[in-house]
């Protein structure tokens, strides 16, 4: 059992992990009849890789539609960096520093690499449409900076080859590392992943999982994902919450949720009789 | 037959021109439809209410004066001033910018997600509520525009290519109106300010965005709202500076919002969604049709302006429906 103090724990791999960034509180969510979501709480630590798992339908999308403000809660409280957060519509989540993926890669397919990466870093550019007309040099100056991270950014990625090429014409696997720079590309916060590594072939998901990593471990940023693949979520994850038909069923490190019999039932299918 | 051939190339020279007008109607419509997906039918009126508004504020026109009047029973009709046209053109932006956040408000907020032929039906809705508008606010008698561009034929320009007929008696030069000179020069100054906003700012990149993918604009901190506003707004100054060529030609009146279905085969051509599509559309419209007048008009008895832009667009919609620089519809099995 891990010591989940306020000030946080150290990992298996010797990581310290910090206090609440984000905390879910009793949220349901509700769809007419149907529901989504059933009284779910749960905590993101600061720098931790924290996974959402669960069976298909389990309402794991659901939840970080929540966090990004995709979705409003019907009931519960969102709580971001020690406040209640109000109900935000996404782009001021976006604009609080919570970047995301999407399941479906929601790119600008008619624009470049390195335009879609760049539309990530919206969110820090000050000058307003009136300061880029009268002080064209401070644009210039601001775009410039921008535009030096954006590479960084390219660089990390390995997608240097494919800066000019418009994302459209790109393979799955090259958009899905885009959509990760172009969330990457605002210095988030905590950064969502809605199953990063749908639709990869072994190879893909070794990259992908070694970039998550490495974003976590040189950057230090928080990082909540979903993902199918067992394996890979227990190699990544410091913890999990484990959700099935909207409720969670699990909670902990991933040899604890490994071991839980509510988990290994939802997985597995265990008989009703 | 050098003398023809000097003739033809006058026709064309006029239609390119022509053409210019009907590309910056047309870019209007391309504004709107890349960003929200909405085929605006009220943009021909917005052009309309564009000059309208110009002219009335200009002249100062009070609005509504014969509502007022009509209810109070008084006798308004000026406020007695006679505004710089540079002002007025500054006010009746602000107009448009006015009109853009109300349309956003009170229409587009409520039909996020709707499907386009509702949104299409609301434009039709926002277009004949605007004419009537107008017409209370203004007035319905055509009014004159009078901005100080120049009218009338270029006597520097026929006297400078005189020589280009060596020494044929029948030709005097070409004749170029002047209003359609600086109206293409407006225009080229139009597309390229909207060419450097869409690629080099921050609000440019971000309307690119949310023409591309709604969802994702709202990942990165897009607000859509403020974005509709935008593309609105520069809609509105762009059915301005239409509204000012087409009035200063042809005198500001109602029928003015029909120019609308001249940028429809426009679009076809061009395609909805690309603004160089837009010009190159117009330019070919413009063109097309002068020549066609030209050469074939007086053998089925004129009058082919009238229509041959559209079976030029039938013929397109046939062979090449996206448009020549259009998004190519290429649906996956």
């Amino acid at each position: 059992m891990l010591d989940q103090s306020a000030d946080g724990y150290v990992t298996e791999d010797g990581r310290q992990i910090g206090g609440v960034l984000m905390e879910m509180r009793n949220i349901t969510l509700k769809f007419g009849g149907v529901t989504a979501i059933e009284n779910i709480s749960f905590d993101i630590r600061e720098g931790e890789i924290r996974a959402i798992i669960g069976p298909n339908g389990a309402g794991k999308s659901s939840m970080l539609n929540v966090i990004s403000g995709f979705y409003v809660p019907s009931e519960g409280e969102v709580w971001f960096r020690g406040a209640r957060r109000p109900q935000l519509k996404p782009y001021q989540v976006a604009r609080q520093g919570i970047a995301r993926t999407f399941q479906n890669i929601a790119l600008f397919h008619g624009m470049s690499t390195l335009d879609n990466i760049m539309t990530g870093r919206m969110t820090l550019m000050k000058s307003s449409i009136g300061a880029q007309a009268i002080w064209k040099g401070a644009a210039e100056r601001e775009e410039t900076e921008h535009r030096e991270a954006v590479e960084k950014i390219i660089d990390f990625l390995e997608i240097q080859a494919i800066r000019k090429t418009p994302v459209g014409r790109l393979p799955y696997g090259l958009q899905k590392r885009v959509e990760l720079g172009r969330a990457l590309a605002a210095e988030p916060k905590l950064l969502l992943l809605d199953e990063p590594m749908a639709g990869m072939n072994v190879e893909e998901k070794e990259d992908m999982s070694r970039f998550i990593l490495d974003v976590n471990d040189e950057f230090g940023t928080t990082i909540a994902l979903i993902e199918h693949d067992m394996g890979v979520v227990m190699d990544l994850s410091d913890r999990v919450v484990v959700m099935d038909y909207g409720k969670k069923i699990g909670d902990g490190t991933p040899d604890e949720v490994r071991g839980n019999q509510a988990v290994i039932d939802a997985y597995l299918g265990v008989s009703h009789d | 037959m050098p003398e023809q051939l000097l003739f033809a190339v006058e026709v064309t020279l006029n239609g390119l021109m022509a053409g210019v007008m009907y590309a910056l109607v047309a870019l209007g419509f391309v504004l709107i439809f890349k960003a929200s997906g909405i085929f605006n039918y009220a943009q021909g009126v917005m052009a309309l209410f564009a000059a309208l508004t110009l002219v009335g504020l200009q002249n100062g026109q009070i609005p509504f004066a014969h509502l007022i009047n009509a209810i109070f029973g008084t006798k308004l009709h000026h406020f007695g001033w006679h505004m710089p046209a540079v002002l007025a053109i500054l006010l009746a932006a602000g107009v448009m910018v006015i009109l853009a956040i109300l349309v956003e408000r009170y229409l587009l907020k409520h039909l996020v997600n709707q499907e386009p032929i509702i949104l299409f039906m609301a434009t039709i809705g926002l277009a004949y509520f605007m004419e009537g508008i107008g017409d209370l606010m203004w007035g319905s008698d055509i009014k004159k525009m009078d901005v100080g561009l120049p009218q009338g034929g270029s006597f520097w320009i026929e006297e400078n290519t005189q020589w280009l007929g060596f020494g044929n008696e029948n030709f005097y030069g070409f004749f170029l109106d002047q209003l359609d000179i600086v109206a293409t020069v407006i225009a080229a100054i139009l597309v390229a300010g909207l060419v450097i906003f869409s690629q080099y700012t921050k609000q440019g990149r971000a309307m690119r965005a949310v023409a591309d993918d709604h969802q994702a604009a709202l990942s990165v901190g897009i607000s859509l709202r403020f974005i509709w506003v935008l593309v609105w707004s520069i809609a509105g100054f762009v059915a301005l500076v239409a509204g000012i060529m087409w009035g200063a030609k042809s005198g500001v009146q109602f029928s003015l919002s029909l120019i609308a279905l001249k940028a429809l085969p426009v679009l076809m051509l061009g395609g909805f969604t690309s603004i160089p599509g837009a010009i190159v559309g117009g330019l070919i419209i413009g063109v097309g049709e002068k020549l066609f007048e030209f050469s074939i008009g007086p053998l089925v008895g004129g009058a082919t302006e009238n229509w041959f832009a559209y079976v030029l667009a039938l013929i397109f919609l046939v062979f090449r429906p996206q448009g020549l620089f259009g998004e190519k519809i290429i649906e996956r099995v």
